[in-house]
């Protein structure tokens, strides 16, 4: 039965989630942070952040008066997972551009 | 047991209502016209994804400024039925040259019929990227080559 993990993954398949992860991944950011880049209001940010965090993608850690967000730094299972996602779309759209290029054939020799 | 294979790979299969040489062709030539854009490494905007057709070709993103970035290279090049390349894409979602931390993508295209083909993907090696993570937790610690080389240890001591 599809666990925990597979919610984490889940969690990947809003865009604004995925665009917070990205940016996570390349640099750790408070909520203030991240709400400043992205066109979300910061209790937008911190709704997809629990939903992160809660799939075990995300940390967070208290650096003085700070919450600092990160990728969860267990080995690479949150890089891992977030590359499960994007194989999972990716054949996805490369099937329907392959069965595209068969339909046009047919259509094609139809004609 | 390998001690190499501490990461489990990611596998994943779709069957295609096409032949096993436009399968190929469409994963390949057409490379570009199928990934989704919102994966790319590049700065700028992705236009155009590469896998140049010889083993030893490049696998690279075009940007809409006109650079190019590198994502991997062509291992094995074998038409239509197996494909394998390098991601060299690190946690800090940035080319890695170096091959020692080049995870693999093994594309197998299987004829189930003239009109169906099966096609499986399997993104392994992940333990290459090892080093990679030992950057992403140097730079978390502070930064600096002892928190690297402190990261890189405990990473390797758990294998």
């Amino acid at each position: 039965m599809e666990t925990d993990g597979y919610a984490g993954l889940g969690s990947l398949g809003d865009p604004r989630r995925r665009a917070i992860f990205e940016l996570l991944a390349r640099r750790p950011s408070s909520v203030g942070e991240l709400a400043a880049v992205l066109p979300i209001s910061r209790p937008a940010v911190s709704q997809h952040l629990k939903v992160l965090l809660d799939g075990g993608l995300v940390v967070c850690e208290v650096e003085g008066t700070r919450h600092v967000y990160r990728l969860n730094p267990e080995g690479v299972d949150a890089l891992r997972a977030y590359l499960d996602r994007i194989w999972d779309d990716a054949l996805r759209t490369f099937q329907k551009a392959a069965e595209r290029g068969h339909d046009q054939s047919w259509t094609g020799a139809k004609v | 047991m390998s001690s190499q294979a501490t990461i489990p790979a990611i596998q994943g299969s779709v069957t295609i209502n096409s032949s096993i040489d436009d399968a190929f062709r469409v994963f390949t030539e057409s490379f570009g016209s199928w990934w989704p854009a919102a994966y790319h490494i590049g700065k700028s905007d992705m236009v155009d994804a590469v896998i140049e057709p010889r083993q030893g070709g490049r696998w690279y993103e075009k940007g809409q400024d006109g650079t190019e970035c590198d994502w991997g290279r062509v291992l094995l090049w074998e038409p239509p039925n197996h494909l394998v390349i390098t991601w060299q894409i690190n946690g800090m979602w940035q080319f890695d040259p170096d091959p020692e931390h080049a995870s693999e993508v093994d594309i197998q295209f299987t004829a189930e019929g003239p009109e169906v083909t099966r096609v499986d993907v399997e993104h392994r090696h992940f333990e290459r990227l090892v080093a990679a993570q030992g950057v992403h937790e140097g730079l978390r610690n502070g930064g600096g080559w002892k928190a690297l080389l402190d990261a890189y240890s405990a990473l390797a001591n758990k294998e």
